[in-house]
């Protein structure tokens, strides 16, 4: 079994769009909405809810006030500024170290479990998928995207699924890293812009500092084709397979006002682009090891 | 004033927003706090010049005093240290930099390491009336980009108009690039992702209790559920910036539209000026 990984380092260059597309010409294979902060998947391919899990953030501190002789010891040692003067909890910076519960000398502090989010084992009609929601203003959502990939790795265990589909987070930090780990092939999706080309720089830096192999795509391709060659150009220098590109089309939007992936909506050059780029990241998945 | 540019989505034009509207202002701040990111100045195209360095601290074991009696990877929640019968693993990139496994240590045997994390810039041209661009940059394969925020904030100068490019999503690095802001000007595109996405954002500033507008971006390219969904929460739409292929190949090339397309740094200082009349201090005046 596979794990693909689609990411961009940034945002609204049309990873789900793509994502789901994929997901819509894969074969047996499992969904994964890793994009925890503002999943989006949900909205394409409407996902029946199975079953639901409660996910546990970081523990928080919780103060006794009766206890509390106002040492202010657990202030001075936190290291996130999470304690207010008055001692109660600030519970967005509170990290859950633990710190202050063992500087307490009154047995005050304790901490406590923290329901944080909730994960989702669903059905669609492209096969099993896995998603997520983390409670507004929760810390930890690396770590709930660690916890979709295990749901994700178990469904597709028991299914015997050739492929698990992550649909990753912008960025280059904590849900990213958390998303890339372990994957067999990053899909970068990128746009001819400078900021795109910037975040695309970045992004493969962070493929190559763990060791994911990478192919890139890039969309919207004619709104700048002097920038789309200067990324093909530097993709061949850097031994980076360039899988397609995808002209830019209103497609994306009415298939998604439509609830439908691009595949699904229109067949013409956007989709059979699309098919190309799917059997050019099928052929680099099954030349991984 | 401090004016945060912040969306739920990534992409929808918060950079292209937070540029060209304090390049529409005299003598404002622009703070990139999207540090993992930061695309500021590639719009701007300053010099910049390093300011400080962000830095976090994370335990070196020293091992011939270590007698791996464990009780510092029993204590460390984040699973960044391993202790096994005769040998003790330090994982870098989990540590929070809580300093508890220094404490607990009864042997003197984890001394404080300091790692750079990221870096500060700041921009050294001086335009007459262009921005002054702070600028926060974490270090590839770093995950903490929250310190990295609070230390671009803290150049924050209360004298002036300073406007914030925040970044993506719902998380931590959100929440500490919001606090304190007086005025959040939420970027939406009027797409259903952009719409679900939304609401995340507003949620965001409901419960951080910023006061909040909407600014819809490529305004026509998808439907009218953005505008309902304002219209039955009350929330004010503050601009339209319409679905333009001419916008879009300037961003493509770099290039603020606000520069080519004068006529939108009118309309970008009547924004600033009816949030300021609105929601700005009263001591600023």
């Amino acid at each position: 079994m596979k794990q693909l990984v689609i990411i961009s380092g940034k945002g609204g260059t049309g990873k789900t769009t793509i994502t789901a597309a994929i997901a819509s010409l894969a074969e047996n294979s499992i969904i994964a909405d890793c994009d925890v902060d503002a999943p989006n998947m949900h909205l394409l391919l409407e996902p029946k809810v199975i079953e639901t899990f409660d996910f546990h953030g970081m523990d928080v501190a919780n103060i006794d006030d009766e206890k509390c002789s106002g040492c202010n010891l657990c202030i001075e040692n936190c290291n996130f500024n999470a304690i207010f003067p008055d001692h109660s909890i600030n519970s967005c910076k509170c990290e859950g170290c633990g710190v202050c519960e063992y500087v307490c000398p009154e047995n005050a502090i304790t901490m406590v479990d923290n329901p944080s989010g909730t994960v989702f084992s669903s059905n669609t009609r492209y096969g099993p998928m896995v998603h997520a929601e983390l409670f507004i203003g929760q810390e930890a959502s690396g770590k709930l995207v660690t916890s979709v990939k295990e749901h994700a790795m178990s469904l597709a265990g028991e299914n015997g699924s050739d492929l698990v589909i992550y649909d990753g987070p912008p960025g280059t930090g904590c849900p990213v890293i958390a998303t890339i780990t372990g994957a067999d092939l990053a899909l970068i999706v990128t746009e001819p812009s400078v900021s795109g080309i910037h975040d695309l720089e970045r992004i493969i830096k962070v493929t190559d500092h763990f060791g994911i192999p990478a192919i890139v795509c890039i969309n919207k391709y004619n709104i700048n084709e002097e920038n789309t060659k200067q990324i093909e150009i530097s993709c061949e220098e850097n031994g980076i397979v360039v899988a397609g590109k995808l002209p830019y089309d209103t497609i994306p939007n009415r298939a998604m006002i439509g609830k439908k992936t691009v595949i699904e909506y229109a067949d013409n050059e956007f989709s059979e682009n699309l098919k190309s780029i799917w059997r050019t990241v099928k052929a680099e998945l099954d030349a991984t090891s | 004033m401090k004016i945060a540019i912040a969306s739920g989505k990534g992409g929808t034009g918060k950079t292209t927003v937070a540029v060209n509207l304090a390049l529409s202002l005299q003598n404002a701040q622009l703070m990139d706090c999207d540090v993992e990111e930061p695309n500021c100045n590639l719009f701007l195209k300053r010099e910049m010049e390093p300011i400080t360095e962000v830095t976090s601290i994370i335990p070196e074991i020293l091992e011939e005093n270590c007698t791996y009696c464990k009780k510092c990877s029993e204590f460390c929640r984040f699973n960044a240290i391993a202790t096994l019968p005769n040998k003790i693993m330090t994982f870098p990139a989990l540590c929070h930099s809580c300093g508890g496994c220094m404490m607990v240590c009864p042997e003197g045997a984890i001394q404080e390491c300091e790692i750079v994390t990221g870096i500060i810039r700041k921009s050294t041209t001086k335009d007459q009336n262009g921005p002054e661009l702070y600028e926060g940059l974490l270090d590839i394969g770093q995950t903490m980009a929250s310190p990295v925020i609070g230390e671009v904030k803290k150049y924050i100068d209360p004298t002036r108009t300073t406007i914030i490019d925040a970044p993506p999503g719902t998380a931590c690095p959100v929440l500490t690039t919001l606090e304190d802001v007086d005025y959040c000007i939420l970027v939406t595109e009027p797409t259903p992702f952009g719409l679900h996405d939304l609401k995340l954002a507003v949620e965001v500033a409901r419960i951080l209790k910023i006061p909040h507008g909407i600014l819809i971006n490529r305004s026509g390219s998808g439907d009218d559920s953005v505008e309902k969904y304002c219209a039955d929460e009350g929330i004010e739409v503050l601009m339209k910036i319409p679905q333009d292929t001419r916008i879009a190949r300037l961003y493509s090339e770099g290039i603020p539209f606000v520069e080519e397309m004068e006529e939108w740094k009118e309309k970008f200082m009547q924004l600033h000026n009816s949030i300021k009349d609105r929601y700005g201090k009263r001591e600023e005046a």
